[in-house]
C-alpha cells in the first residue's frame, strides 16, 4: 500500500499556497521550490529528517520483499528441491491466469469485499450517528462498547463465530430454528453460500467499528452552522443528511471505503479458521498461502502474491484517481 | 545516580542510548544463538500429545547419565502445519533439528534432509515392528526414519445396533453391510467426510482394500507420476463414499465431520458404526467417568477390524503414527540416534500407549499387562497394523492429498463415474505444474 505512506514533506498547515493534492504535484519542481519561503523550506527539511528514517525502514521491510517476490515469481522453484530451480519467465503467471481456480477465487474475494464494505458502510454510518448524537454522559461507554469487536484478535473472533455456527458445538441452529431454512441439521460450513454468509457476518461484526470511527471523525468535521442553517430553512432530517452532511463528509467516506476495501480484499484469517477454503470459499490470500506455504512452490506462490499485490494497487488507483479520494483531506478542514 | 545528572539532554544521551541498545541487541543475539545449549543437548521437535513425549525425553535424559540431554520443542497441532514448519526449517539448514516426530506420509518429501540411519540402529529398532509402520518408515527400499508409534483405524460399533441388524460381528464385515445396516436401522455411520487429510485417509484405505493404489509409481518425478484412481478400485471407493453421502447415512454434519465429530455422532443416539483411531476409547471412558456419558454406552461398544471393500479380501486399514527422523544438519547425529534408540524402547512404547493412547509399533510392547487393562482392543489394533497400508509414499504427497480432498469432499458430491477421472486429471495437471492447487 504505497499510497498509505505519509508524504514526508509534512505540509505546514499555515501555508495556504501549499495545499497538497495530486494536481499540484505535477508542477515542475524547480518552479515550485522558488515559491517556498525559507521557513517553509526549513519545515520541509525537518519533515524529511523526522519522517526519513521511518520511510527508509518502510522501504527495507516492504520494498525488498516485494522485489524478491517479483524475482522469485519468474522461477519454478520448490523449497524441498532447491537444485531443480529453473527459470520459466512469465510461465507461472500464464499458469495462474489460465486457471479457473484463480478466477473463481478472485470472484469470491471480490464478492466478500463488495458485500462487507457496503454493509459496513451503512452500519458504520448508523453507529457513527449514534455516537455523535449520544448524550455526553454515555458517550465514553458507548464508544468503548462499539469498539470492543475491533479490539478482538481476528483469529479469536473467527473461532468464536466458527464454534457458534458449527453443527456439533454451535448454538445458532437451536436459537434460530424458528427462522425458515434453519433447523438443527443446518450445516453452515458445508455449502458455499451459507459458509460465505458466516465468514462475511464475522468480518462485518469485527470491522464495522473501524469504519464507524473513521466516519465519526468525518461527522465531526461538518460545520455546525451548515446544519443549523439547513434546519432554519426547514430542511427535513433526510434533506439535511443528503444535502448537507453527506456531501461534506465525502472525503472521510471515501477514505473509509478505500481502507476497508483494501483490508477486505486481503481477507485470510476468517476463511482459514472457519473453512480453510473448503467448498468454494477460498480467497486469493489463501490461494497464495496454499502455493507457497503448503506446497512450498515458492515460484508459483510468489506469482500469486505479486498478482494479489497488483489487484490491491488497482483498487487503490481506482479509488484515488477515479473517485478522487484525497488522503490528506481528512487531516485538515476543507 | 544523583538526579542532577539526569538532566534531559537528548543530544548528549543519544550515544548512551545507542550503546545501551547495541548491548541489548548483542545480549539477545548471544542468548539467541546459545539458548543455554551445551554441546550434548539434543532438541526433539514433538507433535502435541498428552505429555508423553516430554516424559520420555526426561526419562532418557536421566538414563543417559550426562551423555546427552533431550529438550522438547512443540510443533503445531495438525500434521499439515507440522510438515510446513519442519520443511521450512530443514530447507533452511536449521541445525537445531536433532530429532523430529514425523508423520509417515511426509517422510519421502523430507528424506533428503535426514541423516542416514546407521545400520546397527536400523537393525535394533526394526525388530518386531509391525509391517505397516516399517513400510511408512522406508523410502526407496531404505529405512530413513525410525518407527516410534503406529496408528490405525478400527471399526467401532454399537452392539445393540449390530444385533438388531442381525450382523455377525465375530467375522470381518463389509462396507455394504454397514450401509445396509444403517439404512434398515435408521442410524448414522461415523466416517470422516470433511475436506481435510482425513478424507485422503479414507479414500486411500478404500482403494487399498479393493486392491488398488492411489499412486502406482510413487518414486517417480512429479511429471511422471501415474495415478491409479481410474480403476475398479477407485470406482468402488467412490461408490461407497457417494452412497453414504447421497443417502445421508453420515448424518447432517458429514461434509464437515472430522475424527472428533464422528465420535460425537457415534456416542449419540443415532450412532451405529464408526471407523476411527484408538483415541476414542480413552475419550469415551473418560467421559463416562466424569459423568457426561452413561456407563451403558461403554458396555454397548464393540470393535473389530476395518471394514472390507471386497467380500473375500482382507481390508487394508489406514496407517498413521509417528516416526523419528534425525536432521542431516544436526551437530550430533550419533548422539541423536542413541537418544532415538532410547525413545523407541519397548518399555517406553508400552508406557506411551497406556498414558497417551498412542499404540506401539513394536509388537513386543503389546505383551505389557497394563495394555490389556486399559485397551482391551489392543490385539485388534496390533493385527490391523500388520495389514495397514501407508498413504502414497511420494515426495509430492501434499499435492496428491490436497487434490483428493478437493474433489472427493463432500461425500454427497462424489460420483463414481466421474470423480476418479476428474481427480486423476486434476492431480496430474497440478504435478506437471499446469494448474494451481
Amino acid at each position: 500500500m504505497t499510497s498509505a505512506i505519509p508524504a514526508p514533506p509534512a505540509e505546514p498547515t499555515s501555508s495556504p499556497e501549499n495545499t497538497p493534492s495530486v494536481k499540484t504535484r505535477s508542477t515542475p519542481e524547480k518552479k515550485a521550490r522558488r515559491q517556498y519561503s525559507d521557513r517553509v523550506r526549513a519545515e520541509r527539511r525537518l519533515g524529511w529528517l523526522l519522517a526519513g528514517p521511518a520511510f527508509i525502514v518502510m522501504l527495507l521491510v516492504t520494498l525488498y520483499p516485494i522485489l524478491q517476490a517479483a524475482f522469485e515469481s519468474l522461477f519454478q522453484f520448490r523449497l524441498t528441491t532447491p537444485d531443480e530451480r529453473e527459470f520459466v519467465g512469465l510461465g507461472n503467471y500464464a499458469v495462474i491466469l489460465t486457471d479457473s481456480v484463480w478466477w473463481r477465487d478472485l470472484g469470491t474475494t471480490l464478492l466478500i469485499t463488495v458485500v462487507t464494505v457496503a454493509v459496513e458502510l451503512v452500519l458504520g454510518f448508523a453507529l457513527a450517528l449514534v455516537m455523535d448524537k449520544a448524550l455526553k454522559s454515555i458517550k465514553g461507554v458507548l464508544r468503548t462498547a462499539i469498539l470492543v469487536p475491533y479490539g478482538i484478535i481476528t483469529v479469536v473472533s473467527a473461532f468464536a463465530w466458527f464454534y457458534a455456527f458449527d453443527i456439533n458445538s454451535g448454538y445458532v441452529n437451536s436459537w434460530f430454528d424458528w427462522l425458515p431454512g434453519i433447523d438443527e441439521n443446518t450445516n453452515w460450513f458445508a455449502q458455499t453460500g451459507t459458509a460465505l454468509f458466516v465468514i462475511m457476518a464475522s468480518e462485518i461484526w469485527k470491522t464495522t467499528p473501524f469504519i464507524s470511527l473513521l466516519l465519526l471523525a468525518g461527522l465531526a468535521q461538518v460545520p455546525g452552522e451548515l446544519t443549523e442553517a439547513a434546519k432554519v430553512d426547514g430542511a427535513t432530517w433526510w434533506e439535511q443528511m443528503s444535502r448537507v452532511i453527506i456531501p461534506n463528509m465525502k472525503a472521510a467516506i471515501m477514505v473509509a471505503v478505500l481502507f476497508r476495501a483494501l483490508d477486505a480484499f486481503r481477507i485470510f484469517d476468517n476463511v482459514f479458521i472457519m473453512t480453510n477454503g473448503a467448498y468454494g470459499t477460498e480467497v486469493l490470500s489463501l490461494l497464495a498461502y496454499r502455493q507457497s506455504i503448503s506446497r512450498l512452490e515458492i515460484g508459483l506462490g510468489s506469482a500469486v502474491s505479486v498478482l494479489l499485490f497488483l489487484c490491491v494497487l488497482i483498487i487503490s488507483f481506482i479509488a484515488i484517481r477515479l473517485f478522487k479520494v484525497d488522503l490528506a483531506g481528512t487531516q485538515g478542514g476543507k | 545516580m544523583p538526579t542532577s545528572r539526569r538532566t534531559p539532554n537528548p543530544v548528549k544521551n543519544r550515544p548512551r542510548a545507542a550503546a545501551l541498545a547495541s548491548i541489548l541487541m548483542g545480549t539477545l543475539l548471544v542468548t539467541g544463538c546459545g539458548s543455554g545449549e551445551s554441546e550434548n543437548t539434543l532438541t526433539w521437535y514433538i507433535n502435541p500429545d498428552a505429555g508423553g513425549q516430554a516424559a520420555i525425553a526426561e526419562k532418557c535424559t536421566t538414563e543417559a547419565d550426562g551423555r546427552y540431554r533431550i529438550e522438547t520443542s512443540l510443533l503445531p497441532s495438525d500434521a499439515a502445519s507440522q510438515r510446513e514448519q519442519l520443511a521450512r526449517r530443514l530447507a533452511a539448514g536449521d541445525s537445531s533439528l536433532d530429532i523430529m516426530s514425523l508423520d509417515p506420509p511426509f517422510v519421502p518429501e523430507l528424506a533428503g534432509f535426514l541423516a542416514p540411519v546407521p545400520d546397527d540402529v536400523a537393525e535394533a529398532t526394526t525388530e518386531n515392528v509391525v509391517e505397516g509402520a516399517l513400510a511408512g518408515a522406508t523410502w526407496k527400499d531404505e529405512l530413513v526414519t525410525v518407527p516410534f508409534w503406529a496408528n490405525t483405524q478400527i471399526l467401532w460399533y454399537r452392539k445393540s445396533v449390530a444385533e438388531a441388524a442381525g450382523m455377525d460381528m465375530t467375522k470381518p464385515v463389509t462396507w455394504d453391510q454397514l450401509i445396509e445396516a444403517a439404512e434398515t436401522q435408521d442410524k448414522e455411520l461415523g466416517v470422516q467426510g470433511t475436506q481435510a487429510e482425513s478424507m485422503t485417509v479414507w479414500v486411500n484405505a478404500l482403494i487399498e482394500s479393493a486392491g488398488g493404489s492411489i499412486v502406482t509409481n510413487p518414486e517417480a518425478p512429479s511429471d511422471e507420476i501415474e495415478l491409479g484412481l481410474v480403476s475398479d478400485a477407485g470406482r468402488e471407493a467412490a461408490r461407497i463414499i457417494s452412497t453414504i453421502g447421497d443417502e445421508n447415512l453420515g448424518g447432517p454434519g458429514l461434509a464437515t465431520q472430522n475424527e472428533n465429530a464422528s465420535l460425537d455422532l457415534f456416542q449419540s443416539d443415532s450412532g451405529s458404526f464408526m471407523v476411527n483411531y484408538p483415541f476414542v476409547w480413552p475419550a469415551t471412558v473418560g467421559a463416562v467417568e466424569s459423568g457426561t456419558l452413561d456407563q451403558a454406552l461403554v458396555e454397548d461398544i464393540g470393535w473389530g477390524v476395518f471394514p472390507r471393500v471386497l467380500d473375500d479380501e482382507a481390508a487394508a486399514p489406514p496407517l498413521g503414527g509417528i516416526n523419528l527422523g534425525v536432521g542431516a544438519e544436526s551437530d550430533n547425529p550419533e548422539l541423536a540416534y542413541e537418544a532415538v534408540q532410547c525413545i523407541v524402547s519397548v518399555e517406553n512404547q508400552a508406557e506411551y500407549f497406556v498414558t497417551n493412547g498412542n499404540p506401539p509399533s513394536n509388537t513386543e510392547a503389546y505383551e505389557d499387562p497394563r495394555i490389556e487393562e486399559s485397551f482391551p482392543m489392543a490385539p485388534v489394533i496390533r493385527d490391523s497394523l500388520q495389514d495397514a497400508a501407508p498413504r502414497p509414499q511420494t515426495p509430492f504427497y501434499n499435492e496428491v492429498s490436497t487434490g483428493i480432498q478437493q474433489l472427493w469432499a463432500p461425500p454427497g458430491a462424489v460420483n463414481p463415474d466421474t470423480t476418479p477421472e476428474e481427480s486423476s486429471d486434476f492431480i496430474t495437471a497440478v504435478l506437471r505444474g499446469e494448474r494451481l492447487l
